[in-house]
């Protein structure tokens, strides 16, 4: 079910994000890892100064994309995408970057997925048999960072509900997810249940359920999403 | 600078069906013209141990192209979808490392630790016939340390006892590397004298390095 164009859907998805974290920043200093994908953009909607991006190819202060006269072929983020230096950006190994993340020290990481169930648990590294092999650094920040927040669409491109009651392809960590951010839902993982915090204003609660698949349970105090 | 040595030089020094550490992330700080002389070589089933490899055809990608790589141990081959497809033909055989256990792995092999255990990978199919303990109510997974006969890493500046510094995010593995081979070559863009580099910013102490090649050739 096509709501909201992909383009915008993706665009919204970061901007949830980017609100939540500039919530967060509030209180304190956050230190957070976006994957590749819609959470690379979510970078482009935080406005916190308060914000620190680590990069787990051995970068913390990673600043915007580089623009064509600055693009440097070893200064690049985890997508290899040429990025910029902040002030007071750091460099390190990948050993030491793990440990940031595998040590508690990185407050939230942002991942995409093929499928996140009711408990929590995400399948994002490989369909099996596939024309990819690799698993990076998603096992690593999932089973880390002290938040993991999936930032993905509702629905696969076929339509089929990506929010399952249980991951059918491999997964990469069990019981992980935090938070789950779609165009249609926002839902926080507690006390291992699934509860929607905010709903999309194109639809109501009748057509999320149609369209997902896990078994969530509807916040008291449910928000329509503030978004354009 | 009883180690500084040509590109060719220190390929030379390579034994056919090694396993060879390569520092690199993508295309970022990997040592090039070691490589290009690698893919040259009649050097056959090689062990590469590296985090990617390349793209298609450049950088490490070549090695595969020109059939030299019986095993790979990484973690994430996206980039060069020829991975998947040789090792899907049974062409090589690859294992796969969650990134930060890699990176793990490498380093606790320098230093003298055989095995540790981490959350990661628990539950999964990478944790599969590996031993299992809690620590804290909490699942940890045993996992072995990764060494090389070779590792073929590239830094900015090595000075001529071969202390190496770094640039930006070229740094990646290749630190770790340089303590986990029995033969470290370095590949450096520039050699400066020795005591010229700040001894507080030295990353790689010559203690680690066995061969330092410079880009441009000696």
């Amino acid at each position: 079910m096509q709501v909201i164009s992909e383009e915008k859907a993706k665009q919204r998805i970061a901007k949830l994000v980017a609100q939540y974290f500039d919530k967060c920043a509030e209180e304190k200093t956050l230190f957070i890892n976006l994957g590749v994908g819609i959470p690379t953009m979510v970078a482009d909607y935080i406005t916190n100064t308060n914000i620190f991006l680590q990069a787990e190819n051995g970068m913390l202060g990673v600043g915007k994309a580089a623009s064509e006269g600055q693009k440097d072929r070893n200064l690049i983020n985890a997508g290899r995408v040429p990025i910029t230096e902040t002030s007071g950006c750091s460099f390190f190994d990948s050993s030491t970057s793990f440990g940031m993340i595998r040590g508690g020290h990185i407050d939230a990481t942002v991942i995409g997925a093929f499928e996140v169930d009711e408990e929590g648990t995400i399948a994002n590294w490989i369909i099996p048999n596939g024309k990819q092999l690799g698993v990076g650094g998603a096992m690593d920040l999932v089973s880390g960072a002290r938040q993991v927040i999936i930032a993905m669409q509702h629905t696969t491109k076929k339509g089929q509900p990506k929010l399952v009651k249980k991951c059918k392809l491999p997964i990469t960590g069990v019981g992980e997810a935090d938070i789950v951010v779609t165009e249609m839902g926002v839902f926080f993982l507690e006390n291992n249940k699934l509860v929607l915090k905010q709903i999309a204003p194109e639809i109501s609660l009748d057509i999320l359920s149609c369209i997902t698949e896990a078994d969530f349970e509807v916040s008291s105090d449910l928000k329509v999403m503030d978004v354009d | 600078m009883k180690k500084l040595k040509s590109i060719q030089e220190a390929i030379n020094m390579i034994k056919p069906g090694s396993s060879i550490m390569v520092g690199s992330f993508g295309l970022a700080g990997y040592p090039e013209k070691l490589i290009e002389a690698l893919a040259e070589s009649e050097l056959k089933d090689l062990t590469i141990i590296s985090n990617d490899l390349g793209s298609p055809g450049i950088g490490l990608g070549k090695l595969l192209r020109n059939n030299q790589i019986k095993a790979l141990i990484g973690n994430y081959y996206n980039w060069n979808p020829e991975v998947a497809m040789a090792n899907n033909e049974g062409k090589i055989k690859v294992t796969l490392v969650p990134q930060g256990t890699f990176a793990e792995a490498i380093r606790a092999a320098g230093v003298g630790i055989p095995a540790f255990f981490t959350p990661t990978s628990a539950g999964t199919d990478l944790a599969q016939g590996k031993e299992i303990k809690i620590f804290n109510e909490r699942t940890y997974i045993m996992e072995e340390s990764i060494k090389a006969d070779v590792a073929l890493i590239r830094a900015y500046k090595a000075d001529e006892l071969g202390n190496l510094v770094y640039y930006k995010t070229a740094r990646n593995f290749n630190p770790l590397m340089a303590m986990a081979a029995n033969l470290v070559i370095a590949e450096v863009d520039e050699i400066v004298p020795t005591g010229t580099l700040d001894p507080e910013c030295i990353v790689t102490p010559h203690i680690f390095v066995d061969v330092i090649t410079a880009k441009e050739g000696i």
